[in-house]
């Protein structure tokens, strides 16, 4: 007999909460509205049940927060052909995980398309910043007869696909919103068995041939997936879904998997306002290798073929391995001497990872916790964007008490499962794979030797006449448009305004006339750094000659090397150009934008008083008749684009 | 577990859902006596007992419970087996 038990997805990275009922409780009664979210979001942080969830989310509600420092605000509308209320408590919760403060609108049930179309209703007043599509894919296999050919079956999709991808229109003209499109999942039964493959007009086929499509669809149109599909898979399809949900109230994802759902989609929505993790930070002793390296030797760690435990330990260093490919910098976090710790690297036989795929190194005695710190200023990225492996428990704990802005995987005892609980946990979610993803383990590696190169030379001015820079800069263009909105919406450091932009708004400046938009490429005697400014400027409403700067922002990877001077210098030519006589533009003070806190006094700005004192920005005013070019170490050549 | 006992997991589950530690549960108690304990309550009600328990009621049994002690007896009778 099938289900006689209830079925859940795991969610095994996150740790336990074992006292939940009670810090709950405790939290409702803080008085102090700002303390009792703290509290709330560190019980989000922890492995919750679908019960759990849902009384979280009721505690929120009571806060009824618009906004709170520290976290992104995001309002998301979501269309659906199945009820998806009881998602929408996980959506949260999943939210607060990981700071998105998530207003969440779902319509009356199967009134989607009314609520697209009509410009008076609620959804429109709702104003979605992305519009998540959650539709079955009932109607596709509905309308195919078992004798379809595989023309019938595609003719189907075909008319299926078009009024998604007309939905997905409708829905960008009216909110200029990113849309994400939930998977389908297979939730049908079979026909002949196995033989169903070999029938196109079978249900399970139709699902699986829709699913491609869909694909194909969203990688032309750039709208984002919610792979539940895949999810389900995973965890099993009885997890997430319950026939006998689907028939009670038209619940396709069933409530069970909600926790699991609101984090696949928090994910998403997080990595679209850059919050994603950038780095990962290993442990060494039976993390990358079994064993004890300072106790065992060279040859007595185990690692690589012929041990099923060396050979997971090798599992976790390709999966690194991977992960760097696609952009994710790797650190070094452990207890060992540098010298003896670095050898494994350098001359163990069996090691995939080597030393120059480490982009921080950081072996000695210390806490843990300070070395993490050290890690993320090596770096020069935010210490949340961190996360941090270790098989140890106590170290673990300690951690994640001391830095919880830190991700800290629940790893499992079983060194087989370590890749599988990495993944899972979703940490380094993407919504986009730029060619500057592709080469950041490279631009790393550069960054060592650069560094190298600075503690060579006699003063700053000497290390930085000896890079050669150059700077290739021009207009936003098409063919750069993905790295562009990455670079905007994922900087969090060096940004003036920490104004975020969707894809469709970043084709909007590019094609407006009025708009003055600048992307700048650093290059180097040692390597290209890539695409790592962006400056988006526009006239003022009340003077044309006026051009405000209404974001600018620059990659880590390259402070202090003057580019920001340079490309005043570039813009202020730029607006020149256009008969601009003044440059205006607003700092607004982050929690992590502090390092740019007087970047435009030292360019020549002057602060404009009693401007924009109530929204907290600075206001900032540049004279361009009496401009004086600053003097670089960056030559100009050519134009991007 | 006895009678008593699933009843006070049933209560704690019901406080936890609504976030109302004051609901009192009997064995007479019918869904409408408790404010806000609505369909869609019901569903998600259902579910946490389901995974409390390790159960799965039938549809026909969810569709057609009188009280919360038909709903006890029922998750005896499941985990009996």
């Amino acid at each position: 007999m099938q289900n006689v038990t209830p079925s859940v997805p795991a969610m095994s990275w996150l740790p336990t909460a074992p006292d939940f009922r009670a810090r709950l409780r405790a939290a409702l009664d803080t008085a102090n509205p700002a303390d009792r979210l703290q509290n709330l979001v560190s019980l989000a942080s922890c492995h919750l049940g679908f019960l759990e969830t849902i009384q979280l989310d009721r505690a929120f509600a009571q806060l009824a927060l618009k906004e709170a420092p520290g976290f992104a605000p995001v309002r998301l509308g979501v269309l659906a052909s199945s009820t998806v209320d009881h998602l929408l408590p996980a959506i949260r919760v999943a939210g607060l995980r990981r700071r998105l403060l998530i207003d969440a609108y779902c319509g009356a049930y199967g009134q989607y398309r009314q609520d697209l179309l009509d410009p008076t209703s609620s959804l429109h007043q709702f104003a979605p910043q992305t519009v998540l599509f959650s539709l079955t894919a009932r109607g596709a296999f509905a309308g195919v007869p078992l004798t379809a050919s595989v023309a019938d079956v595609d003719a189907v999709i075909t008319r299926f696909i078009d009024d998604l991808r007309s939905l997905w229109r409708k829905a960008r003209g009216a909110f200029n919103s990113s849309i994400i499109q939930q998977t389908f999942m297979d939730v049908t039964e079979p026909l002949f068995g196995s033989y169903d493959r070999l029938v196109p007009g079978a249900p399970s086929p139709v699902v699986a041939r829709l699913s491609g499509r869909l694909e194909e669809a969203a990688a032309q149109d750039g709208v984002l997936l919610l792979d539940v599909a895949r999810a389900s898979e995973r965890d099993g399809i009885d997890a997430w879904f319950d026939t006998g949900r689907w028939l009670q109230g038209k619940l396709e994802i069933a409530p069970q998997a909600a926790p699991k759902y609101g984090d696949l989609l928090a994910r998403i929505l997080a990595a679209q306002r850059g919050l994603s993790k950038k780095c990962l930070v290993l442990d060494l002793d039976n993390t990358l290798w079994g064993g004890v390296i300072g106790d065992d030797g060279m040859e007595g760690i185990v690692l690589g073929e012929g041990s099923a435990v060396g050979e997971a330990h090798l599992a976790l260093q390709h999966y690194a391995k991977q992960l760097t490919e696609r952009g994710i910098i790797l650190a070094v976090c452990s207890k060992n001497d540098t010298r003896v710790a670095e050898e494994v690297f350098d001359k163990h036989p069996e090691m995939v990872l080597r030393r120059p795929d480490i982009a921080a190194f950081v072996a000695n005695w210390n806490d843990k916790a300070e070395n993490l710190k050290t890690i993320a200023t090596r770096l020069n990225i935010g210490i949340e964007s961190l996360v941090f492996v270790d098989d140890n428990p106590v170290e673990r704990a300690r951690i994640r008490e001391s830095l919880p802005m830190i991700a800290v995987p629940e790893l499992p005892e079983d060194a087989a499962q370590y890749v599988r609980c990495l993944a899972d946990a979703g940490y380094f979610e993407a919504v986009a794979f730029t060619s500057e993803d592709q080469q950041r383990a490279q631009q790393y590696a550069a960054n060592v030797e650069r560094d190298a190169l600075l503690e060579s030379a006699q003063s700053m001015d000497e290390f930085l006449r000896g890079l050669k820079m150059s700077v290739v800069s021009g207009p936003f263009t098409a063919v750069d448009h993905v790295r562009i909105v990455q670079l905007i919406n994922k900087t969090n450091q060096f940004n003036t305004t920490t104004r975020r932009y969707t894809s469709e708004e970043i084709t909007e400046l590019t094609n407006h006339p009025s708009a003055l938009t600048l992307q700048f490429r650093l290059l180097d005697r040692i390597g290209d750094n890539g695409l790592v400014s962006t400056m988006i400027m526009r006239p003022t409403s009340d003077r044309e000659d006026v051009l405000e700067i209404e974001n600018w922002v620059m990659s880590c990877r390259v402070f202090g090397r003057q580019l920001e001077f340079e490309a005043m210098n570039i813009a202020a030519e730029a607006a020149r150009q256009r008969g601009a006589r003044a440059l205006i533009a607003d700092y607004i003070a982050t929690p992590k934008n502090g390092v740019i806190s007087s970047l435009y006094s030292s360019l020549g700005f002057s602060e404009l008083h009693n401007v924009g004192s109530n929204t907290g920005a600075q206001r900032w005013c540049l004279n361009l008749e009496n401009y004086v070019m600053h003097d670089t170490h960056i030559a100009r050549v050519g134009a991007a684009g | 577990m006895t009678a008593e006992e699933i009843l006070a997991a049933l209560t704690r589950i019901l406080h936890d859902l609504l976030l109302n530690d004051s609901i009192v549960l009997t064995m007479e108690t019918r869904r409408e006596d408790v404010p806000g304990w609505d369909s869609f309550n019901y569903i998600n009600f259902i579910v946490a007992v389901e995974i409390e328990f390790g159960v799965k009621f039938k549809v026909a049994d969810i569709e057609s419970f009188a009280n919360v002690g038909a709903i006890v007896t029922e998750a005896i009778k499941l985990r009996g087996r």
